[in-house]
């Protein structure tokens, strides 16, 4: 077909210009086709992977709401907005979860932390790093239980002293070879519990929830106590 | 493949497969790829997920860039090949992450580089743009099944050297019913470090293309002390 169009105007121009628009277009359909196909799939994964480690700090005996469901977004003074997870039991919060970053040994730890409405933790989990195979991945629950040590933990047990390695006097341990990535750890949960204190009454002032959650909620209680499940 | 050479009688079928697969891989001969290789081969796993994706990226460039060959004109070519292999990888990273979504998580970072992966430009311009389009699709297979090769093993031997186990997370990639291939070769392996970072990569690379050079060579002696028999050793 090339041959129709003759030597002379295939190496104009507009021939070139033509044809790299062309293939443009064609490239920006296929992209447009291939987004509208994945988006809503991709979206409901992510939302599975946020679920999934919501539950590891939330457990599912202490809410009965969908946690996804009306996050709270705090403006805080001191660093950029906090999407705040409520774990709620009726209209009463019996839990918050929210992201908290640390500055480990090679990049950011993003983690996520758990607490119950006193300020008590009820879990933390690595949701991702780049610290060494090996030495820093031990802040992993599948590669060590060093992180459930903070389970139980708030920000006066222990007072503000031990809330350290043990190496600089303070009550957890570090990891044989790794101290920089366990000391951004244990810093970052302080700065966690340190937050939760400062916004305690706007975190557990209780909720409005919307009619249809309570639709649910009520249709979920009506089924047997499996509305955590949703 | 018979059958298929003796409709093409022109194309050398076994050529171009001996070609991709080893005598012109696109790591051991060209030494093409090397980031992406390094970068994912912690485990068989990883680097099976990430030649399989390179691979898919290879044959379908092949084939459009083979179709296009008559029209594009050597000026834009360049641009017009690149527009294509970009367009294949954010599909191919679009589809993974929507269905492959945990094996995402893992490669994620490297996908968005098979459009860097010098090799598909390289077989785009050396042989898609030259050759009819069956042809152009079996070359882009046979160098990604070659490219997944050298990936797998390279994987596995830092995999075991590193970790002690074997194609660990497998069912990630291929379903719940190959969970048999995860194996754990060193039960209690303390691990050895180096060879799970870049430079046991290096390493291992190395011995691996010291390997491949010395079965070569061997090939060659041999074909060369008994010239009458060894005429089907090839390939």
């Amino acid at each position: 077909m090339s041959d129709a169009l003759g030597p002379l105007r295939r190496t104009g121009v507009a021939y070139q210009a033509g044809l790299l628009g062309g293939f443009t277009l064609i490239a920006a359909a296929l992209l447009v086709m291939g987004d509208m196909a994945t988006r809503e799939t991709i979206a409901l994964r992510k939302a599975e992977d946020l679920a999934a480690s919501l539950s590891q700090v939330l457990p599912p005996a202490i809410h009965d709401n969908d946690l996804l469901e009306q996050p709270l977004i705090l403006q805080d003074p001191e660093a950029a907005p906090v999407v705040v997870y409520r774990a709620l039991r009726g209209l009463q919060v019996t839990g918050v979860a929210y992201r908290i970053d640390a500055a480990g040994y090679a990049g950011e730890i993003e983690l996520i932390l758990g607490l119950d409405a006193e300020g008590g933790v009820l879990g933390v989990r690595v949701l991702s790093h780049t610290e060494t195979p090996g030495l820093g991945d031990k802040i992993e629950l599948a590669k060590d239980d060093w992180i459930l040590g903070f389970d139980g933990r708030s920000l006066d047990d222990p007072p503000a002293e031990g809330w350290a390695v043990k190496k600089d006097g303070g009550t957890f341990d570090q990891f044989s070879g790794a101290t920089i990535t366990p000391r951004a750890v244990i810093g970052a949960i302080r700065r966690g519990l340190a937050f939760f204190a400062r916004h305690r009454d706007t975190l557990t002032v209780p909720a409005e929830r919307t009619t249809a959650d309570l639709v649910r909620r009520s249709a979920g209680d009506a089924r047997g106590q499996d509305g955590a499940e949703r | 493949m018979s059958t298929e050479s003796a409709n093409r009688p022109r194309t050398d079928w076994a050529r171009i497969a001996g070609d991709g697969f080893w005598n012109n891989n696109v790591v051991f001969a060209q030494s093409l790829a090397l980031c992406p290789l390094l970068a994912v081969t912690g485990t068989a796993t990883n680097g099976l997920g990430m030649g399989l994706a390179s691979t898919a990226v290879l044959a379908v460039s092949g084939l459009l860039i083979a179709l296009v060959r008559g029209l594009v004109t050597p000026e834009v070519r360049i641009p017009v090949f690149i527009l294509v292999i970009a367009v294949l990888v954010t599909l191919v990273d679009l589809g993974m992450n929507a269905w492959l979504h945990d094996l995402h998580k893992v490669l994620g970072l490297f996908i968005p580089l098979i459009v860097t992966n010098c090799a598909i430009l390289g077989r785009a311009e050396s042989f898609a743009s030259r050759n009819p389009v069956l042809p152009s699709l079996f070359d882009g297979l046979m160098m990604g099944l070659g490219f997944t090769f050298v990936l797998v093993v390279l994987g596995a031997v830092r995999e075991i050297i590193g970790s002690g186990t074997l194609f660990a997370n497998a069912s990630l990639l291929l379903g719940e019913g190959l969970s048999f291939l995860e194996l754990t070769l060193i039960p209690d392996y303390r691990g050895f470090l180096l060879a799970i970072l870049p430079p046991g990569g290096f390493l291992a690379l190395g011995f691996m293309l010291a390997a491949k050079r010395l079965l070569d060579r061997r090939i060659a002696n041999a074909r060369r002390s008994r010239p009458a028999t060894a005429a089907g050793a090839g390939a």
